[in-house]
């Protein structure tokens, strides 16, 4: 099998890899670099578990392939936290009760973290349309969309999107 | 006991961790020497297997081995699965195989497993095996079990039902014939796949040193899964260790030993290596258990008055391939039928059909949806019927609260009389109406109608059994340091037990709750346990919690009483200290007790307790808490598209005490939106040849957020009897009317063409025709 390098930046880290052609982004991200966080709940693209950021934009890593990802900046659900400290997103979930079995969340908080740097002062059907490529199974949403409008409200009066 | 934690909004435990994708489900264990599996599965719904030839596939590069039902017979006690319920209720022959040696009788059944050095080269050779199928005449619709000439779904069985059951009490023939009213319905209710977002999935280890097999699952069962476990693979149970990891939901799809779990098993022994399979989505919904079709043909009587006099009929259920878990299903959706309501004589026959579909074991709510379903169904009929108001049809008809704790004629599985242990029906009624403004809608309603827009109110009620016994498990312990560990048969799988046990615990014992760690689903650290499943878990495992605390503050205070020379009476247990009530210098740590009570060599011991700060409790319990529901739905229908909107959705739950209120809240809206996508999105669909048709999640559609309503969840509150906590199970308790209530409120909305809803879920197809056919009618009546 052969193998093609690769050179990225995970989490504000540079990193070269040696990668086989047919490996996903996501297989590449939890096997290769043991960031386990991204999860794969159907491997077709409509879960959304797996969402992780590619230069910015949500992206499935289910969908794409790790030598895709050569030259590109990847952010995972492992790069949200600063330090010890949860993200204002992440706290609000656990504030909120947005989590049950926790699956879905890391690509629902990769999901988020785009809109509310693209949309900072949300509606509640604004969060459902950004939520809809994302599947729950567990929380029937509710508590995701509170925890969202909050995050939303303390990043406006904190001043910072990230 | 403070009291002080129970009752409260506690944040959870576990979630600081899952918010950094620092979790550890199935496929994150990190063996890193691990050998994948992937398998072969059927593609016909009903075959002879002639042959199966994987010498291409053995010969593949980083194959390391292919096992055919013949190659795993001899690594096991039996191919086939032990009968997991009591003998004699079904044959034997109702168990799956771990791989079936000469019959195959589902798309998607498991009957090759490829052992390579990675799952690519795993499917890769998968590929590459060939199965001779000999193609036999599949039953795919369960109504045609019925039919003389259907084709057999399994040789072995020669013919598609088990023994029938009939399930009922008093004299429908009298209560019938002496009816001022009776009327009929013929109705069905399909549920489909569970579909938690994490898969199945396993990953086992046999190390020759200890002579231990470890086995990671994704299960809701470690320890039935170790029973089965070490009987198949004819081992010690004692060098049997299961451990469930982070398990990303399962919904009732988790709580079966699977072939695979026992394959994957034996293999990892049979090769001396590490072997690990994870589900894929596909494989999800070709081979994990579902719930399926009731079909019911049923009459309601009732008198002058409008009280019932009875219900009977008729229930055909699907059982799909084999009855893994026996006719629990079907049992509970009817001896849960009659709900709330005084029904004084009732009878159903059941026709237990078997398919040529995956095996249907209980998903969340585990039959009594499909009951309820069936019961409010009759009941808006006969309101329609008799010009009365849905509700109060059902007021007329409820069980008093003066009449609880209410026995009903009828037995649960365990052999106990089904008895209502409290609950107020009118009162979660009254509550409801009250809230949503029930009274005022006709008027609204009529404004919209008038504005060319048709919305419609729904109202359903319901009960549900929770707390299922025998016993559920806890081990709490003290540690020198002064962490307090409880170990519990019970399971983590996102209901945030862990949390509401150490809110249990650490309330009971007088510690920090941030001092209390919970251990689920491990098989090493406690040796009887039975897992998640019906609601239980807060119940029988809270329950045996706060015994077991309960009974190591006891052992503390003693203890201490000895050390500080003063009365147990005198003292208390506040933040981890025994202390002496108004002085607070007299005081002794529980950290220090279990230093004394782990003993020192040689040393004498504190008279009267025994060795270790610590006490177990195996909480028994064959009674069931029943939890009650009243929910109301307004929706609004575009007749030209069919499609379903919901406008409001209110739930009333009474689920006795409340441990955690925002778990327990969390709870009942995933509830409510897995019985909305049963109701209006989901159905796992077959072609005539038994083929799965719906096996993305493009085909099978789970609910979205755009799509769903913000719920309004209100309390009521009638503790339980049955256990310690006074606690009702909630998990499953939102979901009972959720069927029912929807298709109450899209007839209500659809009453101007004549619209009645028989079936969920409620496709988008049909109700369109359904809507056209009542145009028609109008328009020839004009």
């Amino acid at each position: 099998m052969t193998l093609i390098p690769i050179t990225l930046e995970i989490n504000g880290v540079a990193a070269a890899h040696s990668v086989e052609a047919r490996i996903s982004l996501a297989d590449f991200l939890r096997h290769q670099c043991h960031l386990t966080g991204t999860h794969l709940g159907c491997e077709h693209g409509v879960c959304g578990a797996c969402t992780v950021l590619v230069d910015g934009r949500s992206t499935r890593s289910c969908l794409m392939l790790a030598v895709q990802a050569d030259g590109r900046e990847v952010r995972t659900v492992e790069g949200l936290a600063d330090g010890a400290a949860l993200n204002a997103l992440q706290q609000s979930f656990a504030d909120h009760h947005a989590l049950q079995c926790g699956f879905c969340t890391s690509g629902i908080l990769m999901t988020l973290t785009e809109f509310l740097c693209e949309n900072p002062a949300p509606d509640e059907a604004q969060v459902r349309v950004a939520l809809s490529g994302n599947i729950c199974r567990c929380t029937g949403y509710q508590n995701i969309v509170a925890a969202t409008l909050d995050a939303a409200a303390r990043l406006r009066s904190d001043g910072v999107v990230r | 006991m403070s009291g002080a934690l129970i009752g409260r909004r506690m944040p959870r435990q576990e979630d600081p961790r899952l918010l950094r994708g620092q979790g550890c489900y199935l496929d994150d264990v990190p063996v890193p020497d691990a050998l994948h599996a992937a398998f072969v599965r059927s593609a016909y719904a009903h075959a002879r297997i002639l042959g199966i030839d994987a010498g291409a596939a053995r010969a593949m590069e980083g194959v390391v081995a292919v096992y055919t039902a013949a190659d795993l017979a001899p690594l096991l006690d039996s191919l086939r699965f032990p009968i997991a319920f009591p003998p004699g209720q079904l044959p034997e022959h109702v168990m799956p195989y771990v791989l079936p040696p000469s019959e195959t009788v589902h798309v998607g059944e498991a009957l090759v497993m490829v052992v390579a050095i990675s799952r690519h080269l795993a499917e890769d050779a998968a590929e590459a095996i060939a199965i001779d199928y000999q193609p036999l005449p599949a039953v795919v619709d369960a109504r045609e079990v019925l039919a003389p000439d259907a084709p057999v779904s399994r040789l072995e069985l020669g013919t598609n039902t088990y023994p029938p059951l009939s399930i009922g009490y008093g004299d429908c023939d009298a209560a019938f014939a002496g009816a001022a009213h009776v009327f009929r319905q013929e109705l069905s209710a399909h549920r489909g796949v569970a579909n938690s977002i994490e898969g199945r999935g396993v990953l086992a280890r046999f190390d020759a040193a200890t002579a231990t097999l470890t086995v990671w699952s994704s299960t809701q069962m470690s320890h039935e899964l170790r029973n089965i476990m070490a009987a198949m693979l004819r081992m010690d149970e004692n060098r049997v260790r299961v451990i469930a990891p982070d398990v990303g939901g399962a919904f009732g799809a988790k709580y079966l030993a699977y072939p695979e779990e026992i394959a994957v098993a034996a293999a990892a022994m049979h090769l001396g290596r590490p072997l690990k399979w994870v589900e894929d989505r596909r494989e999800h919904l070709l081979s994990a258990i579902q719930e399926r079709d009731a079909f019911w043909s049923l009459a309601i009587a009732l008198d002058a008055q409008a009280r019932i006099l009875g219900v009977r009929g008729r229930l055909i259920h699907d059982q799909g391939a084999y009855a893994p878990h026996s006719y629990n299903v079907p049992y509970n959706a009817v001896t849960s039928l009659t709900g709330p309501y005084l029904v004084p004589n009732y009878r159903i026959e059941v026709v237990l059909a078997q398919t040529n579909k995956v095996p249907v074991i209980p998903v969340r709510g585990a039959g009594y949806p499909q009951g309820n379903f069936a019961m409010e169904r009759l009941m808006d009929c006969a309101a329609r019927e008799l010009g009365l108001d849905r509700a109060e049809l059902r007021r007329r008809n409820l069980i008093p609260v003066a009449a609880m704790p209410y026995q009903t004629p009828l037995k649960n599985r365990a052999g106990a009389a089904i008895t209502y242990d409290s609950g107020d029906y009118l009162q979660a009624q009254e509550l409801a109406l009250a809230e949503s403004g029930y009274a005022g809608f006709a008027e609204r309603q009529q404004a919209a109608r008038a504005a060319g827009r048709y919305i419609g109110i729904g109202i359903a009620q319901g009960v549900k059994g929770s707390g299922r016994g025998p016993f559920e498990s806890a081990t709490v312990r003290v540690q020198a340091s002064g962490r307090v560990d409880v170990f519990t048969g019970a399971l983590e799988m996102g209901q945030g037990i862990r949390t509401s046990l150490a809110q249990i615990c650490a309330d009971e014992l007088g510690v920090a709750q941030d001092m209390v760690h919970v251990v689920t689903g491990d098989t090493s650290f406690i040796h009887y346990g039975m897992g998640g499943f019906a609601s239980r878990q807060a119940i029988t495992a809270g329950s045996a919690t706060l015994l077991a605390a309960r009974e190591v503050r006891h052992k503390a205070l003693a203890v201490a009483a000895h050390m500080l020379a003063v009365p147990v009476a005198a003292l208390t247990v506040e933040n981890g200290m025994v202390v002496m009530a108004g002085e607070s210098q007299r005081s002794v740590s529980l950290a220090r007790i279990a230093e004394q009570l782990r003993g020192m060599p040689g040393y004498g011991f504190p008279p009267g307790v025994s060795v270790g700060l610590e006490a177990s409790n195996m909480f028994r319990i064959d009674l069931q808490a029943y939890a009650n529901a009243f929910h109301v739905c307004e929706v609004e229908v575009d007749p030209d598209t069919a499609a379903v909107t919901i406008l409001r959705y209110l739930a009333v739950q009474d689920c006795g005490r409340l441990i955690n209120p925002q778990i327990a809240e969390g709870q009942i809206h995933g509830a409510i939106v897995h019985g909305i996508g049963n109701t209006l999105f989901e159905k796992m669909v077959y072609d005539a040849e038994g083929t799965p048709i719906t096996t993305t999640l493009a085909d099978y559609l789970l609910p979205t957020a755009p799509e769903m309503p913000h719920i309004e969840v209100l309390w009521t509150a009638t503790p339980s009897p049955t256990n310690p906590l006074g606690i009702k199970g909630v998990a499953e308790a939102g979901i009972v009317c959720v069927s029912a209530v929807i298709a109450s409120a899209v007839e209500n909305a659809l009453a101007p063409f004549g619209v009645r809803i028989a079936d969920v879920p409620i496709m988008p197809h049909a109700l369109l025709a359904l809507i056209d056919a009542g145009r028609e009618g109008r328009d020839r009546a004009r």
